[in-house]
């Protein structure tokens, strides 16, 4: 066991993918259009708006508590978080800071080899999102514009419990948070675009000593990639520190993309006093029970209740499970393909083998952002069923299809994959390799058998590939014999 | 009785010739728009500068809304205009409502148009001296602490601080959001509760509105034989007190007693902490509600070498010192160290008086008790901030408790008017105005025979 143990905390904040803004009508899908066309008086900030809560993102809130086992209150506030930034507009960030809308709930994580472990989320709360400030070129040098288009976009903002011992749970835990967030449709959960952001307080703790760093805020860790790299890097940093015997500063670091480290930004001392306070403009939001059990009973399957039941239902192996189900999109992929071909083991193994590498290769979140159809899955398990093509060929012609969209007998056709029937070929192919390699030949007639992978592979490479080895198999073994 | 289209813009003349000395307008429109309907078509009206107006400008007597046009209309203003009123003018106010004289307007003070000497009381002061001078026959104030209700009672006119939620905030500059409330100021009750029928009302751009049907017009009549009504002996602990208000406020008990109520004495002791409450309250509440004001958006900006600076310079160019002072107090009493001993504690002692005050309603029909310990004073005569803070002890329970409550012009102390408070139940402001018709009936008969300083009623 290693002498320091590490403790992270995440914060995490969701963007709600809600028709309009948080408290006032503007879109809040628009965010990326032409700065500043997704604005009113109320999300800019102009004197005399008032806010109006949007149902839809309570609701939103409340499905995301809901399946993150959180505790729903019926009654909760909102409150005033108080600092000036120019991406703020009001001087105040609307958020729920003295009632929180939820919590005590959990998110259970599972490693590749199925060893599990509950992470604890201490609250969940509502609030807006701020502005985007854009620096400006040369010609207005040491000018900043801001952009509102993004200002007043729902959010809700999960803490987590200092339950999380190591990078890799951690980006196991924001895989399965946005799993599920994408699983209720309240979030793109994409965190690239900002749909999913995430702060880490982390420490580490010398297990010989039982003496603990200080607490390290990492902001910024904006990309998926990241939150490993960013928190290994920054346990490491702390580790040397104390290694050396110094003190860890309680502090706030960035992490920095481009030199991959973290970087100091502020002190402790520096902080912000955030002058929380209730927001008078807004009155307490008081949910009935009733609510909050529609609101549950109308929860569609999550990850984990899926994953079980595809173990159940299509007999699939534990892991292959997990996989399929992490994305909601592959796994309704899935599970159209396998009730279309009957074949669901099959199936799995195209899509976790083939089909995932080529998505990964090429940046490709969903699979159906892919050409691939389950109906291509069918006609290929008949080509390979009917011996047309063999499974290698249909192995390979996988990434054609999810390139192009072709159906599987299409592209057989075109390349000319189909499979070489033709026993006379073959043996003629097997006959020139005999007559050009009399040695191999021979070293068949003492006895080495295993010799007879060289003719196959001759067939093979002759064929492309489309030779049945069975067939090969048969053919060559009966004219060595012969010889 | 309202003006024309053609008619308009001499009324609009005739206000600026009769403003010269008063100046109780910051803005007077050139051109003012006259709707093509509603009720009240062509009757004109002021509104304070607080309250946003699309597309005249709206300055809050500040120097870092000096410019600013307002993009949208406030709800009230909305509906004044689809009730056929005509935005006349932006009255002068203390910068941003801050104030109980006007004379912390950025750009001039306002004279009371009784005693140009005198203020004319604050905050709402310009909607005050408009309706007093007879420039206007209505205005809208805002009240936080009493700045409808205390300018009123210094010019002779009634001014009403609504049931908080009765009518929308939206497109009030916030002061203070948990106390402030829109009001009618004008020289009858009638008036009032015409315009009262028209502003008050759920608005869904406040969520902080109720909803609930009042006629405020029904009962106006009907007087107040059988009502019980409780009178404030607290008042008289005050120091400040003046004789002749003290005077005015047992002639007051007379007059409704004559009017068929009975009047019992009561004691609240809570109220005399309620300066020290609002003291606090009000300026945490400003210090999150001003920081918009930062140059980046609109309003003044004063460049800096960075962005720190620009807020900084900005910020203290473009606001006066009793609002510097009050951001000040607020970011202190709600700072992380001093929340629980300030601002949690006030919150406390706020619910205290409240629960006073609403008990004592339970057993009277509502409650009365002077709307300001003195007259008006001189202008500049008062200098420092706390004489005026004390000012507002009488007036100050109401917002705390969210009661509507009306000044009623009552007695005089030398040539100067003096002004009695009718404090009612939450929703129950067409009673509060009920009462105040009864004594305005009856004060009207019994001094001088003429219907109180009326000019002009709001007919249809």
């Amino acid at each position: 066991m290693s002498r320091y143990r590490t403790v992270i905390g995440l914060e995490i904040h969701v963007q709600l993918s809600t028709k309009t803004k948080m408290f006032c009508s503007c879109s809040a899908e628009s965010f990326d259009a032409e700065p500043n066309t997704n604005i009113c008086p109320v999300c800019t900030g102009q004197p005399g708006v008032l806010p109006v809560i949007n149902e839809q993102a309570v609701e939103y809130a409340v499905k995301t508590s809901l399946a993150l086992n959180f505790d729903v209150h019926e009654y909760s506030r909102f409150d005033r978080k108080n600092y000036f930034y120019p991406d703020l507009p009001k001087g105040y960030q609307i958020t729920q800071y003295f009632h929180p809308i939820a919590t005590n709930g959990w998110i259970e994580i599972e490693d590749e080899d199925g060893n599990k472990k509950k992470i604890r989320l201490r609250r969940l709360h509502m609030e807006e999102d701020a502005g985007k400030l854009i620096h400006a070129g040369n010609s207005m040098k040491g000018e900043s514009l801001v952009d509102y288009n993004r200002a007043g976009v729902p959010l809700v903002e999960i803490v987590t419990e200092p339950d999380i011992s190591s990078p890799k749970e951690a980006r196991l835990f924001l895989e399965k948070l946005r799993s599920i967030v994408r699983y209720l449709g309240v979030s793109s959960g994409d965190m690239e675009k900002g749909a999913l952001r995430c702060d880490a307080n982390i420490s580490v703790v010398d297990e010989e000593t039982g003496r603990s760093s200080n607490r390290v805020e990492i902001k910024n860790i904006n990309s998926f990639k990241f939150v490993e790299k960013a928190l290994e890097y920054e346990a490491k940093r702390i580790r040397e520190v104390l290694e050396k015997g110094e003190n860890v500063p309680q502090e706030t670091r960035g992490w920095n993309m481009k030199e991959k480290k973290t970087i100091s930004m502020r002190s402790k001392e520096e902080e912000n006093d955030y002058r929380y306070f209730p927001e008078p403009d807004l009155p307490p939001l008081v949910l009935s029970k009733e609510y909050i059990e529609k609101i549950k009973q109308s929860l569609p399957e999550l990850p984990d209740q899926k994953k079980e039941r595809f173990m159940k239902e299509y007999n699939l192996p534990r892991y292959d499970a997990t996989v399929l189900t992490s994305d909601k999109d592959l796994a309704s992929f899935f599970e159209e393909a396998a009730k279309l071909t009957g074949k669901p083991k099959d199936v799995s193994n195209y899509i976790m083998s083939q089909v995932l590498r080529y998505m990964n290769e090429n940046n490709i979140e969903s699979i159906y952002d892919t050409k691939i159809k389950p109906e291509h899955f069918k006609e290929l398990f008949e080509l390979v069923d009917s011996g047309k093509i063999t499974t290698n060929i249909a192995k390979n012609i996988i990434k054609d299809i999810l390139k192009t969209g072709k159906s599987p007998s299409e592209i057989v056709k075109e390349k000319g994959l189909e499979v070489v029937t033709d026993e006379n070929k073959i043996a003629e192919i097997i006959k020139k390799a005999m007559e050009q390699n009399p040695d191999a030949v021979q070293q068949y007639k003492n006895g080495k058998k295993s010799v007879i992978g060289f003719f196959i592979g001759a067939v093979m490479k002759e064929t492309k590939g489309k030779a049945d080895p069975k067939v090969v198999q048969k053919i060559a073994a009966k004219l060595l014999e012969e010889e | 009785m309202g003006y024309k289209k053609d008619q308009i813009k001499d009324f609009a003349e005739e206000i600026k010739e009769k403003d010269k000395d008063i100046k109780a307008f910051i803005t007077i429109v050139d051109d003012p728009e006259v709707p093509e309907s509603g009720e009240y078509k062509g009757v004109p009206i002021a509104i304070k500068d607080n309250i946003i107006t699309e597309g005249i400008k709206t300055t809050c007597a500040s120097k870092i809304l000096e410019n600013y046009i307002p993009p949208f209309d406030a709800t009230v203003v909305k509906k004044l205009k689809e009730a056929g009123f005509v935005i006349i003018g932006k009255t002068n106010l203390d910068e941003f409502a801050m104030g109980s004289s006007t004379e912390r307007s950025a750009f001039f003070p306002t004279r009371n148009p009784i005693d140009l000497e005198r203020i004319p009381g604050g905050s709402s002061g310009g909607s005050a001296a408009a309706v007093a001078a007879d420039m206007v026959p209505v205005a809208l104030g805002s009240d936080t602490g009493g700045s409808i209700r205390q300018p009123s009672a210094f010019t002779g006119i009634y001014g009403f601080k609504p049931t908080y939620g009765l009518v929308s905030r939206y497109g009030l500059v916030a002061f203070a959001s948990s106390l402030d409330q829109i009001g009618p100021m004008a020289k009858t009750v009638d008036d009032i509760a015409k315009v009262m029928s028209v502003i008050a009302g759920k608005d869904e751009m406040d969520s902080t509105t109720v909803d609930v049907n009042i006629d405020f017009l029904k009962d106006l009549n009907k007087g107040i034989k059988g009502m019980k009504i409780g009178a404030i002996k607290t008042v008289f602990d005050e120091q400040g007190l003046h004789e002749d208000v003290a005077n005015a406020f047992e002639e007051f008990v007379k007059v409704i007693e004559e009017l068929g109520a009975e009047v019992e004495w009561v004691d609240v002791p809570s109220i005399k902490y309620s300066v020290a409450v609002y003291y606090i309250i009000a300026p945490s509440e400003v210090s999150s509600n001003l920081s918009r004001f930062d140059g980046v958006r609109y309003g003044l900006r004063i460049k800096g070498e960075n962005i720190k600076e620009m807020y900084m310079k900005t910020r203290n160019a473009g606001f006066g010192e009793e609002v510097k002072r009050r951001i000040l107090l607020g970011t202190f009493t709600l700072s992380a160290t001093y929340y629980e001993a300030y601002f949690s504690k006030a919150q406390k002692v706020r619910r205290k008086i409240s629960d006073e005050l609403y008990n004592s309603l339970k057993e009277f029909d509502a409650l009365i008790l002077p709307t300001v310990p003195t007259p008006a004073p001189k202008i500049g005569e008062i200098k420092d901030p706390l004489t005026y803070y004390l000012m507002d002890i009488f007036t100050i329970p109401a917002n705390l408790a969210g009661l509507p409550a009306i000044n009623v012009p009552f007695g005089k102390s030398g040539n100067l008017p003096l002004g009695m408070q009718i404090m009612g139940r939450r929703f129950e402001d067409a009673k509060v105005l009920r009462i105040a018709k009864a004594i305005q009936e009856s004060t009207t008969k019994n001094k001088d025979g003429k219907t109180h300083g009326c000019y002009r009623e709001i007919k249809s």
